[in-house]
């Protein structure tokens, strides 16, 4: 048997009397891509702020690989939301992809021919060559997530974890970059941890979907969890999960009181695929 | 023009001024530095606020008959700790210094007012004087840079990291809030250097120009910090030997020096943005020519 990426048991986070989660069980194998959803403030992403080793958990276990959440672990990668950069930052993309690798690090160091390679070979993975010495504040959103990534990906993590990656990014963008994440995970067995409130742009990539709401959480195959039956006793309110060609719709989840959340054409203007 | 520029005897007056030569070029390689990250921290308004209360510390040794040098770390010391110590996010820093700037400049007004000594010693802490730098304040000078500098030095590739990627430098389990306390500090440091040489009034010129120019020439992690050091040297030994010839104080020259500087990056920027940067790949598949987002 092999040593998960990400093992959670038993593990539940509570602030005071407000329990987050708990009885979280969940054992990622490497390669695997779950995608976790749910309402804004379910604790998504105090999920990723406690594998970071940023948040202790109240009860239970999280170990990475067989071991404890350290700070600043080289075996986790980070991939946060797009936002915009000041056009006059003094770092060039490949600065960015260098600093995931030794920003961490006091002092200062002549960073060598082989460290360099790295961040080389991390950008061309994710096809951000070209523009490799541009000045971070003047890419696009999709330029920049996709530095993002290759800035995650260049301590060569065992786990990654994605925080709405996709968020403010244009269709085609969204499926660039999810495609990327897909092959990194296939090519070299990184496990995938993906927060999004939107799943509809990497539903046919995730092999487990995490779901948490206030009625608690469910741990399963998309088919399994993004069933009417079940999101309607997440959420504790009846919430209709229909499939529109091949994409999942949920309607009447009680922060959308509209109802109905679907986004043919434009995701980003409106969130679905559970709840904003 | 004749009481502006009189470049007789300019020689036997370089040698008067021989160590603020020294202690211009110091603070500008210490300001051209810290200069970067007042910039990509967004903390000019920082240096402001902590010039005045680096004023109202000089102003307070110059009554006791203290040493000025001493009386302005102080001040900027106590400044920065305030600032780094009580806003931490930038709206709360921004109010903690408005509220501490107009008392620094207060009680500096209060203190050269109550002070009986020479008039020409006032003026030159508000905008700068040029052989005020004896042997003994050179020392501290010198002390002072090296301790800024040798404290960039260890703190500033995740200071950088921290300031421009806040979230991956969490993740990677960097202290946000030690290093931009320390930061601050080492900013305190630096402002009270440029307060005794440009004068409270005029250290933004030292501090935020050079950086702010540099930054828009280049987006080199190396060259950035590099030109704005250069510009910062240019402006500060530039003004002194320029006010040599004359009877006004420094500050005009290493001011108009700077932001001459700063005009011709503000030109050569829009030139070269027009341009373009890099060498985009095509991607017709995914990317409609790839426009630079602002």
């Amino acid at each position: 048997m092999t040593t998960s990426a990400l093992s959670l048991r038993d593990a539940g986070i509570r602030f005071g009397d407000r329990v987050l989660w708990s009885g979280l069980d969940l054992e990622l194998q490497p390669g695997e891509f779950l995608a976790v959803l749910g309402p804004n403030g379910a604790g998504k992403s105090t999920l990723l702020k406690a594998v970071l080793g940023q948040q202790p958990l109240s009860a239970g276990e999280l170990l990475i690989g067989g071991q404890g959440p350290g700070r600043g672990s080289d075996r986790v990668g980070y991939v946060p939301q797009q936002k915009s950069m000041d056009a006059a930052t003094p770092l060039r993309a490949r600065d960015l992809v260098a600093l995931g690798m030794d920003g961490h690090r006091f002092g200062l160091r002549r960073r060598t021919a082989e460290q360099r390679r790295r961040v080389a070979d991390a950008l061309e993975a994710v096809g951000a060559t070209g523009y490799a010495d541009a000045p971070l504040g003047l890419l696009s959103g999709g330029e920049q997530q996709r530095v993002r990534i290759a800035q995650a990906l260049a301590t060569d993590p065992s786990l990654l974890l994605c925080d709405e990656p996709l968020l403010s990014l244009d269709l085609r963008h969204q499926r660039a970059v999810a495609d990327m994440i897909d092959r990194r995970r296939h090519e070299h067995a990184t496990a995938v941890v993906f927060v999004t409130h939107e799943i509809n742009p990497v539903l046919d990539l995730v092999d487990r979907v995490l779901y948490i709401a206030a009625g608690g959480h469910r741990i399963g195959a998309p088919a399994e969890v993004l069933t009417s039956e079940t999101l309607s006793e997440l959420y504790r309110t009846p919430v209709d999960v229909l499939n529109v060609r091949g994409r999942v719709v949920v309607v009447g989840t009680p922060d959308e009181p509209g109802g109905c959340t679907h986004h043919e054409l434009t995701p980003e203007a409106q969130p679905a695929g559970g709840a904003a | 023009m004749d009481r502006l520029f009189d470049f007789s005897d300019y020689g036997a007056l370089l040698g008067l001024v021989h160590n603020s030569l020294v202690a211009a070029a110091l603070l500008g390689v210490v300001g051209g530095l810290v200069g970067v990250f007042v910039q990509v921290r967004d903390m000019q308004f920082a240096v402001h606020g902590i010039s005045e209360l680096s004023f109202a510390g000089a102003a307070a040794a110059l009554l006791l008959g203290g040493s000025v040098a001493l009386g302005s770390v102080l001040g900027s010391v106590l400044a920065a700790a305030l600032i780094g110590g009580l806003g931490v996010r930038a709206r709360d820093r921004n109010s903690v210094i408005g509220v501490l700037m107009p008392f620094g400049l207060g009680l500096g007004v209060l203190f050269l007012s109550l002070y009986e000594g020479r008039a020409a010693n006032k003026f030159g802490l508000l905008t700068g004087q040029i052989v005020a730098v004896d042997t003994v304040r050179l020392g501290w000078l010198v002390g002072v840079s090296i301790v800024v500098l040798a404290g960039l030095a260890v703190i500033w590739r995740p200071l950088m990291f921290v300031s421009v990627d806040p979230e991956v430098a969490a993740a990677r389990g960097l202290p946000a809030g030690v290093l931009s306390v320390v930061f601050t500090l080492l900013l305190g440091l630096a402002v009270s250097l440029a307060v005794q040489v440009v004068g409270a009034l005029l250290v933004l010129s030292l501090l935020v120009t050079p950086a702010a120019a540099a930054f828009r020439v280049t987006a080199s992690p190396v060259l950035a910090p590099l030109l704005s050091t250069l510009f910062a040297v240019v402006s500060a030994v530039g003004g002194i030997l320029l006010a040599l010839g004359g009877s006004i104080p420094i500050s005009p020259f290493v001011t108009t020096i700077s932001f001459a500087i700063y005009l011709v990056c503000r030109v050569v920027s829009a030139r070269r943005r027009r341009s373009g940067w890099g060498t985009r790949v095509q991607d017709a598949q995914l990317t409609p020519a790839p426009a630079p987002v602002r």
